[in-house]
Order: structure tokens, then sequence, then C-alpha cells
């Protein structure tokens, strides 16, 4: 067994079940590297849960929560398997990836120059940050009757819904992380003969990128969360609309899997997000 | 209200110095705040610097030298008189006045390389340009090495000598430094000392160099203006009479200590005078 000792320790220093660092960073106990008893520990955590899902639908269980009406997981399975197999399916993936990375680059593009120059200018502050106050406690439910009144077709709508959503937490983070613009850097780059826009660009604008990055994967989970919202209202399309229409239509197991869809897509956005906001900050990993 | 000038000595001046980088400083003074919070930070003043010529201003923590540094650099507005350098009065910062701060002015997120790149490609220089400028600097400092990191992948020192490296890279007529050694450990700084003298050998511009360290400041200046606080104000200047390349060993010699001792004792002089007008 070679594993890899930085690896080793590393893992052992956050798993509850692994020898104390301290320890020699050779596996022990049952032979296993840590990593993998940590795996094996999700697993059986996750298998559980299906177990009591798996009973719990199957026989009917009534109490403070309803199994009754509740899908088996291998109801979800058939119909997952019957769905990937639907092109209409995709379509409605397609449908809701477009929107909220059509209002989350809207978001960005609006957002991120908004805050910036909010950090730095005192007039823009005081003139935009009480719309800022006022709006951003709304939850994107609420906006749903007046977007619809105020936007000419439902698909705008939806995308103002979600636009919204990722705004806020952008526009607040970026000022946040421009606030922190130490003076000093600020005052190098007029001493090498930086215009206000390069103070920007040079400056204002990567001192914030560590924040930007933190507002940009809150932003695109609260774009998801509210997209969500604007469809399941409106829309004949995208995945939350996919998943109210089988509430209606009382296809339960399609409810489940609509809702895991959900949360992959969230997750893996995320992810994505932070992926593409990494190479920016690479300055950051190296200084450590 | 104070004059400054007790004596001139253009001879001292090397010849080939002579030519930009003339600092004049016209009975500024310089107050913050408003009416009844209004704080004199620096009381009217008027000091000439020559070109080529290396000028410490030494004084206690406070007592405003930081201050005029700032107004030379454009950053802090004279409240009255004027900076001007080259005969061009300083009303913002500009390429024409390096600074070098006390730490941390380095862009984080640029290279070396990058950060000292980064005036000439302000200033309009193609890429290859500035890269070119960047490397003849990174030489002058011995960093040539070290273009690829980041400046937390640096020391204190070396992080430093980049910042003078990116100051000069513009070609400054007058370099500005604030405390520029004060956060080093004494060893370092010390090396740092004698690296600045050999790069201003080298480059010759009038140098600012702002400290409220005693040696620091005989070891390099041709002249030690000596500061006082609240209100500030020049209250000596010192010519100091080494000769140069400066070396360790001067520390030493009758003029080095003769010097020294003349800075300490007006600098405790004031001082006293300072506590006892606390205490009436």
């Amino acid at each position: 067994m070679s594993a890899n000792p930085d690896l080793a320790d590393d893992a052992a220093a956050t798993s509850t079940h692994a020898p104390p660092p301290r320890a020699a960073p050779v596996p022990s106990g049952n032979g296993l590297p840590p990593w993998a008893v940590q795996a094996l520990i999700a697993c059986g955590s996750l298998l559980g849960g299906l177990a009591i899902w798996q009973v719990g639908s199957a026989q009917g269980w009534s109490g403070f929560i309803n199994f009754a009406n509740i899908p088996t997981p291998g109801e979800v399975l058939d119909s997952t398997l019957e769905n990937i197999a639907d092109p209409e399916f995709y379509t409605h993936i397609a449908v809701s990836i477009r929107r909220v990375m059509l209002s989350f680059v809207l978001a960005v593009v609006v957002g991120v120059p908004i805050g910036l120059f909010m950090a730095r200018n005192k007039f823009a502050r005081a003139a935009l940050l009480p719309y800022i106050e006022i709006l951003r406690p709304i939850p994107a439910v609420a906006w749903i009757p007046l977007a619809i009144l105020m936007w000419p077709t439902e698909e705008s709508s939806i995308i103002f819904i979600t636009y919204l959503g990722a705004f806020f937490p952008i526009v607040l983070n970026t000022i946040s992380g421009a606030e922190q613009t130490p003076e000093v850097l600020i005052r190098a780059t007029r001493s090498l003969g930086a215009s206000k826009f390069d103070e920007f660009r040079h400056v204002v604008f990567p001192a914030a990128l560590p924040s930007i990055s933190a507002g940009l994967a809150v932003g695109m989970g609260v774009a998801w969360f509210s997209l969500l919202a604007g469809e399941i209202i409106s829309g004949q399309y995208g995945i939350g609309y996919f998943t109210w229409d089988a509430y209606s239509m009382v296809r339960t197991p399609d409810i489940v899997l609509g809702m895991l869809v959900i949360g992959m897509l969230g997750t893996a956005s995320t992810v994505a997000v932070k992926l593409l906001t990494k190479p920016m900050l690479k300055w950051q990993a190296r200084a450590r | 209200m104070f004059n400054v000038h007790k004596f001139t000595n253009a001879e001292a001046r090397r010849q080939s110095d002579i030519g930009k980088g003339h600092i004049a400083v016209r009975d500024v003074s310089i107050t913050f705040g408003q009416s009844a919070a209004a704080h004199l930070a620096v009381d009217t003043t008027s000091i000439d610097i020559a070109p080529g010529e290396f000028v410490c201003i030494l004084g206690p923590s406070g007592c405003g030298k930081s201050t005029l540094l700032n107004a030379v650099a454009g950053y802090v507005a004279p409240t009255t008189g004027t900076v001007s350098v080259d005969e061009v009065v300083v009303d913002k910062p500009g390429p024409d006045r390096g600074m070098v701060f006390q730490q941390y002015s380095l862009l984080p997120w640029k290279t070396v390389y990058e950060n000292v790149a980064f005036g000439p490609k302000m200033a309009g220089a193609t890429r290859t340009e500035a890269g070119s400028v960047a490397n003849t600097f990174l030489n002058l400092v011995g960093l040539r090495k070290f273009g690829n990191r980041y400046p937390a992948e640096l020391s204190g020192g070396m992080q430093q000598r980049v910042g003078i490296a990116r100051a000069l890279a513009n070609y400054p007529s007058v370099l500005l430094m604030d405390e520029p050694f004060g956060a080093l450990d004494a060893q370092t700084r010390l090396v740092m000392q004698e690296s600045l003298l050999e790069i201003w050998r080298k480059f010759g511009t009038t140098v600012v160099f702002v400290t409220h360290d005693v040696d620091e400041a005989v070891f390099l200046a041709d002249r030690v203006l000596i500061m006082s606080a609240a209100p500030g104000r020049i209250i000596e200047d010192v010519e100091i009479k080494l000769p140069r390349p400066r070396n360790p060993d001067m520390a030493s010699t009758p003029t080095y200590v003769e010097a020294r001792q003349f800075c300490l004792d007006t600098i405790r002089a004031e001082s006293r005078k300072a506590f006892e007008a606390q205490n009436v």
C-alpha cells in the first residue's frame, strides 16, 4: 500500500474515524485508506435513506408525514428510464439551462460593474443603495404577478425573475469585495500613470474578485431557486414546469425525478461557476 | 516662517545628475479636517531639493513627514502654498514622481514582471517595450529570475526591491520613498540600504526618503531634513559630508558620528519641548 503520505495525512485530519494526524501517515485499522472509509460511510448512509424511503412508501406509512402517496425508489427509477428516452425531457432541461445562463450572464454583466462603481463612488452608492435594500428582500415568488404585468412575454418575465435572483448576491458581494481594495494599491497605480478606468480594471476589480466569485456561486444558486418559482407559475417548458405539471397530472414519480434533476443542475452549475473563476484567483493559491 | 536654506552646496552635486528632478516646496501648510476639528499636520514649510540629490526627511512617527511626501506625490493637496517638480505645479499623482511605500503595494494578482511592466504599459508602451523595460529594471534590482513569481511568494526585502524597480521603470525624475524599509528586519534593512545607494548611483534620480531611523538617514542622505511634530515643520537641514560611494564601515568615522549625534540631539531637544508643552 503506497498511499501518498500528504494525502493520507490530510484525509486523516478531517476524518473522525481515522487515527489522529499525529499517528503514522500509513492507513491503519481495517487496512483501508481513510478516504475509502469516508466513501463507504457516505454510500452506507445513502443506502440507509433509500431503504427507509422504500419501506415507508411501499408500506404506505402515514403519520405526521404521509408516505402513502410517495412513489417508491423503484417507481422513480422507472420514470427516469422512461423520461431519458423521451426527447421532450431534454427540452425541459435545455430550456431551464438556457434561461438560467441568460439571466445569470445578464446579472453578471450588470451587477459587477454597478457593484464596483457603487463601492468607489459615493454618489452612485447613495443613489442606488436604497433600491437594493428595498428590493433585495422581496422573494422571487412575490415578483411573479408584477413581472407578468411588466414584461411582454412569459419568457421574458421568467428571465427577469431569475435575473433578479442572481443580481442581488452578485452586486452585494462585488460591493463588499471592492470596498476592501487596499488604498495603497490605488495610490501606487495612480503614481504609475493609471487612468480611472485602469484603476478599476487592474486594481479594484481584481481586489474584489475573491468576493465576486463567492457572489457568483451564491447568485447561481439563487438563480435556480428563482427560475423554478417562475417556471412553476408560468411557462410551458422547463424543469420546474415539468415538476409542477407532474403534480397536476398526478405522475408522482416524475415529481421526484424533477426535484432530483433540479438539485443536480443547481450543484453542477455552482461547481461550474467555481471552476470558471478559479483560474482568475490563482494568485491567491500561490500566496499560501 | 522657517528658513531651511542654511547653506547651498551646488558644487557637491555630481555633474551628471544636473538635469531633471528639482523639487520646490513653497510655503506649504497642510491642514486636515474642518474648523474646530482641524488639525495642522504640516506647518508652513519651504524646501528646495536639487536634481539628483538624496534627501532624507527624518522625524518621529506622526510628525507629518509622510504627509509632506504625499503632497509631493500629489496624493494630498497643500492647504496653502505650492509644490512643484521641475517648475510644474503638482496637482495629482503622476509617473514623473515614482513612489515606494512601506509595504504591500505590489499588485498581488500580477506577477513581479507584470508589476514592473505596468507603468510603461500605462504610458502606452507596447507589450515588448514594456517587457524589455521590466527586465532591465528587474536586472538592476537583481530579481530578473523572479519575474514569474507572485509578490506573496517573495520575501519582504525582495518585494521592496520590486517596488523600487516598478517606480523606476517609468524613468521618474523624482523617487519618493515613504519608510520603504520600515517593515524589514534589521539585517535585511542594511542590505537594502546599500542596494538602494547602488541603484541610485546607477540611476541618478532625485530621492526623497522618509524615515524615523537616524542611522538610516545619515547613511543614505546628502542632506537630512529633521522634522518636528505637532505641527510638523522642518527644524534642521543637515548636510552629510560623507564621501560616496558609501559603505557601512563609515559608521565609525568622525563625520558620521558627529552628524548622527547632531540629529539625535536635535530630535531629543524637540521631543522634550513637546513633552513639556503637553504637561503644562
